[in-house]
């Protein structure tokens, strides 16, 4: 038999503990700073044009050394464009995760489509919106319009969609399907009620993201809802304007009064993902199993 | 009303691995089966033949005859979801909906099927809360989530899910291995009580539960490395666990292997 003894930390380990501490602290900060200080840049100089006329005017009318002026035009099309592009691609990518989940099982079909959602992920947000001016609105004619714009933000938006919500289908313990299975439900049935409902939080969570993503593109949309001044807000009809858009049209122009109206814009832009993604919360925490514990 | 089972000339594979060879048995309604035997038999294998689980599995496939009341389960043109609702499973870990409260676990099998006024699926929440011995326990909470409860309260609550939809045969896949002893002798009870309206099969590692609980024991084992599991010997619980004929089965319970 040997006798243990109570051992005391060493100053040596103790010296170590504290310096991967202090580097991790430091690797959090290195992290943090520039969100901290993106955020507040836009808010300083956001808050100067951040009104009411700001949010209710469009720029008819208005150069870019006039006063006054906002981005009510914008804000519409960005909602109208990120509503359209979702209505797309939040369905094909929800059923195209069920199916890689549920039904496809590593199959050859399954593989396929797994490696062609990896290679859509990696796709330039330019080269979208030129796949869409070639094919839409060149090749077919169809005229620069939100819709279009949302037809880029969709190819956009899909793989996130599958990928994030394949991972989430995926913890879903197999436990429980086989339950369902016993109490003699479909499989159909048991996805809609069991699987869905039990992975719904992360699955809001990976929509909020691709929308967060696909709100903030400007390139797709140059191409394909092109510009205009005036409140448009028919998305399949005309052009139309949206957020970035805005954004990178005022921060071109030579005088401040513009440059400030940018920067209101990116505010308005950051305002509206950041309470997208609260009501998403709200909706996830509202249908969530923990909260009657 | 319950109904006698036959089993003829089963096997059962894992793609192409044959994990239970030719197996034939014959449970009378109303009464308990325990299975018996070393991991790796092939006993929850075939367990899960006998409600059509067993081809949830990729590439798992079933051979032979399992008959229900004289109609064969694997025949053309079976479904297997209408099985599924003959024959219940209460699994190894309980296994409540965990977006469901215990309300709503309960009355999984009957919504998910549809149909059903509110007030009939009350009334078989109750009796199957009260069948499964947890009524009293949750009377009060049946809103709260059912995976709030206790491990072994989780498991009469997945019994009183498995009973819900009126079943003629309740299949348990060890249904204590992860309960205490306390919670474990509330469903060794319980299964004596359910007795006289289901067809209980249970397999079991532990052999004092079987001798305690059933009234046939079937003893399946091996018949070498990486061959197909067998039923060794089928007889009445008191025989197998005093007289058994075999000396496999013996050499088993009295703790000699396995």
């Amino acid at each position: 038999m040997t006798t243990h003894t109570v051992q005391r930390v060493s100053t040596g380990r103790r010296l170590k503990d504290r310096l991967v501490q202090t580097l991790v602290y430091l690797a959090f900060a290195v992290a943090v700073i520039p969100l901290i200080s993106v955020l507040w840049l836009v808010i300083k100089n956001g808050l100067a044009r951040f009104d009411l006329d700001f949010l209710t005017h469009s720029m008819r009318g208005i150069g870019a050394r006039d006063i006054g002026g906002g981005a009510y035009h914008a804000i519409l099309g960005t909602l109208e464009q990120v509503l359209l592009a979702s209505l797309i691609s939040v369905p094909i990518g929800l059923l195209t995760a069920i199916y890689l989940v549920e039904y496809g099982r590593g199959g050859r079909l399954s593989r396929a489509i797994s490696f062609f959602v990896d290679v859509m992920t990696g796709i330039p947000s330019v080269v979208a919106g030129l796949f869409v001016l070639a094919f839409w609105v060149l090749a077919l004619g169809m005229p620069f319009s939100g819709f279009a714009g949302a037809l880029a933000l969709s190819i956009l938006m899909m793989p996130t969609v599958v990928r994030s919500t394949e991972e989430m289908l995926l913890l879903v313990p197999g436990d429980l399907r086989e339950a369902s299975y016993a109490l003699g439900v479909p499989k159909w049935r048991t996805i809609v009620k069991v699987v869905l409902p039990t992975a719904l939080t992360g699955i809001v969570t990976g929509v909020m993201l691709a929308i967060a993503r696909v709100a903030g593109e400007t390139a797709p949309l140059m191409l394909t809802v092109f510009f205009t001044d005036s409140i448009n807000s028919d998305p399949f009809n005309g052009p139309q304007m949206g957020l970035p858009l805005y954004v990178f049209d005022q921060a071109r122009r030579p005088t401040d009064i513009a440059v400030d109206r940018a920067w209101t814009g990116a505010l308005t832009l950051i305002l509206i993902v950041m309470l997208l993604n609260l009501v998403a919360r709200l909706i996830a925490w509202w249908r969530s199993p923990a909260r009657g514990r | 009303m319950s109904q006698q089972i036959q089993v003829s000339g089963l096997d059962a594979y894992y793609g192409r691995h044959k994990a239970i060879e030719d197996i034939s048995m014959t449970i009378e309604p109303n009464t308990i089966t325990a299975f018996i035997g070393p991991s790796g038999c092939g006993k929850s294998t075939f367990l899960r033949t006998l409600n059509r689980m067993h081809e949830v599995i990729p590439g798992a496939r079933v051979e032979g005859k399992v008959l229900l009341d004289g109609e064969d389960l694997y025949g053309p043109g079976v479904e297997p979801v209408s099985v599924r609702r003959m024959i219940g499973m209460v699994f190894q870990r309980p296994n409540p909906f965990p977006t469901m409260s215990i309300y709503e676990n309960v009355a999984a099998g009957l919504r998910l099927n549809g149909r059903r006024s509110k007030s009939e699926v009350d009334g078989i929440v109750e009796t199957s809360l009260k069948g499964a011995n947890l009524w009293n326990e949750v009377k009060d909470r049946l809103g709260k989530p059912g995976a709030g409860l206790s491990g072994g309260q989780q498991q009469r609550l997945c019994i009183a899910r498995a009973i819900a939809v009126r079943p003629e045969v309740l299949l348990m896949d060890e249904p204590c291995s992860a309960l205490d002893p306390i919670s474990t002798l509330a469903i060794e009870d319980l299964m004596a009580e359910l007795k006289s309206q289901f067809t209980i099969i249970i397999v079991t590692h532990n052999m004092q539960q079987a001798a305690r609980v059933s009234d046939r024991t079937a003893f399946f084992n091996l018949a070498g490395q990486g061959q197909p599991g067998r039923v060794i010997e089928m007889d009445e619980t008191s025989r197998i666990f005093t007289n058994p004929s075999q000396k496999a089965t013996e050499d088993y319970i009295t703790g000699r292997f396995g």
